[in-house]
């Protein structure tokens, strides 16, 4: 739909991006920072991640534990629905295809409500976890992942909006049902395409029809 | 919640604040009632169809009716801010949608217990906001607002905060300058380390519900001041812009 409105005067100020941006975005070369409350410190010596709910087998790592299994590198574009994109950022973690294989989701399985150190909560379709399209980032660009960017370890689901992608993640939830977490509660998408400009619970219209 | 539609808003006024703040005050043609703390989106469109879209909070109260202010810091290079500055006059139309965000909000309720804002900078701004709900519904719990700027000309709302702080003895003002305090000045002149925070929290007879907003670094910095004050976390919302420190 073409927007007949248009600012007088105005025009971009910005460098073109040389990468795509979603709608609504603009890129940034630096890393915001974004939550909801104090940083939660988690001493790695008590960190623990588990994946459980619908599996057949429930997991449980320490620190020593998860840094065991098959790390890899990601570079990945971050889209965040305070409007900032960053391009290429470069992870290392543990794919949730790893995780997945080793607990064994059951066939009811359908969604993920992610837990976090802290309290935070976020929702996500399980299939937007598999297939190489989600992890557990332990270091950024090459060092351990500082606290106000989600150390010890974050979820990155990159092709969704950043909130998403939880800080300080404690546990996964594999449910039946699609159950919101803090910000989806307060008024954010389910989903939180940046392609569709799912920002809001309003723009989840394929939602609200039950296309999707 | 209401549906969050693109409205068309005729720009009232705007009025400068400090030196790089300026509010703009916008008539809404579908005004909702908002929550102190939320925020709006405001998109300006190129008439080659560019569009470029920013969050500002709202400072204005929510009984203010019909309309809303949006206070907004001229950021360098800043593409919106920068046209907004230069580029708009009362008469003008801006593109909004809101109001946006259900958790950094405070309603002003006769139960409502002790507060504690902490601002940095231009994040003054969605406080403000609750501290001007807090005088229309005349709630009376006791509140402060510690505020750290750089220098006096950098104080928005300044007068209306001293006035506020003069009528209401519920509500405390307390400036820290970090680069340059106004002559004679005895009050706080140094940035919100640990001492200061414990100093503000002792005022309080029980832990404050407390809101941060300013810069990553003065929000990670209160943030961690107040938990190891024994604020309880939950009890701690924040709101943060710009990089991290690190």
């Amino acid at each position: 739909m073409q927007n007949p409105f248009f600012n007088r005067g105005f025009q971009r100020k910005r460098p073109a991006s040389t990468h795509v941006l979603p709608p609504g975005q603009y890129e940034t070369q630096d890393f915001p920072v974004l939550s909801a409350g104090p940083t939660p410190r988690v001493a790695t010596a008590k960190w623990s991640f588990g994946l459980d709910g619908l599996v057949t087998t429930p997991q449980q790592w320490s620190w020593a534990e998860f840094n065991a299994l098959p790390q890899q590198d990601f570079t990945v574009d971050i889209h965040c629905v305070t409007q900032w994109s960053k391009f290429d950022t470069r992870w290392q973690g543990v794919s949730l295809d790893t995780l997945l294989n080793l607990a064994g989701p059951a066939p009811e399985a359908r969604y993920v409500l992610v837990h976090c150190y802290g309290g935070y909560t976020t929702n996500l379709p399980l299939a937007d976890l598999t297939g190489g399209k989600a992890f557990i980032g332990l270091l950024y660009d090459g060092n351990p992942l500082p606290p106000d960017h989600g150390g010890p370890a974050r979820l990155v689901v990159p092709h969704l909006y950043f909130w998403k992608s939880a800080k300080w993640v404690q546990r996964l939830e594999l449910l039946a049902e699609d159950t919101p977490g803090f910000w989806e509660r307060a008024g954010y998408s389910m989903y939180g395409d940046p392609w569709k400009e799912q920002r809001y619970l309003d723009d989840d219209e394929d939602l609200a029809a039950g296309t999707r | 919640m209401s549906r969050l539609e693109w409205q068309l808003a005729t720009v009232a006024a705007v009025l400068p604040e400090t030196p790089r703040v300026k509010t703009f005050l916008l008539n809404l043609p579908s005004w909702t009632p908002h929550r102190a703390g939320q925020h709006y989106t405001l998109r300006l469109t190129a008439p080659d169809g560019y569009q470029a879209q920013r969050s500002y909070s709202i400072a204005s109260a929510p009984e203010q009716t019909g309309q809303i202010a949006l206070t907004v810091e001229l950021i360098d290079e800043g593409e919106v801010s920068g046209y907004l500055f230069e580029g708009i006059a009362p008469g003008d139309q801006l593109e909004v949608r809101g109001p946006i965000g259900g958790y950094f909000v405070w309603e002003a309720t006769p139960q409502a217990g002790p507060l504690l804002l902490v601002a940095g900078g231009s994040g003054v701004v969605p406080l403000m906001a609750m501290l001007r709900h807090r005088q229309r519904a005349g709630v009376h719990n006791p509140t402060v607002l510690l505020y750290s700027v750089r220098t006096p000309e950098d104080v928005i709302y300044g007068p209306e905060l001293h006035a506020m702080a003069s009528a209401d003895s519920s509500f405390t003002l307390l400036l820290t300058f970090t680069r340059q305090a106004p002559a004679g000045w005895a009050g706080y002149q140094r940035r919100l380390d640990a001492a200061l925070l414990a100093e503000v929290v002792s005022r309080f007879p029980t832990p404050p519900q407390c809101f941060i907003c300013g810069p990553n670094g003065l929000v990670e910095s209160a943030a961690t001041g107040l938990v190891a004050q024994g604020v309880p976390a939950g009890a701690i919302r924040t709101e943060r812009f710009g990089p991290s420190g690190s």
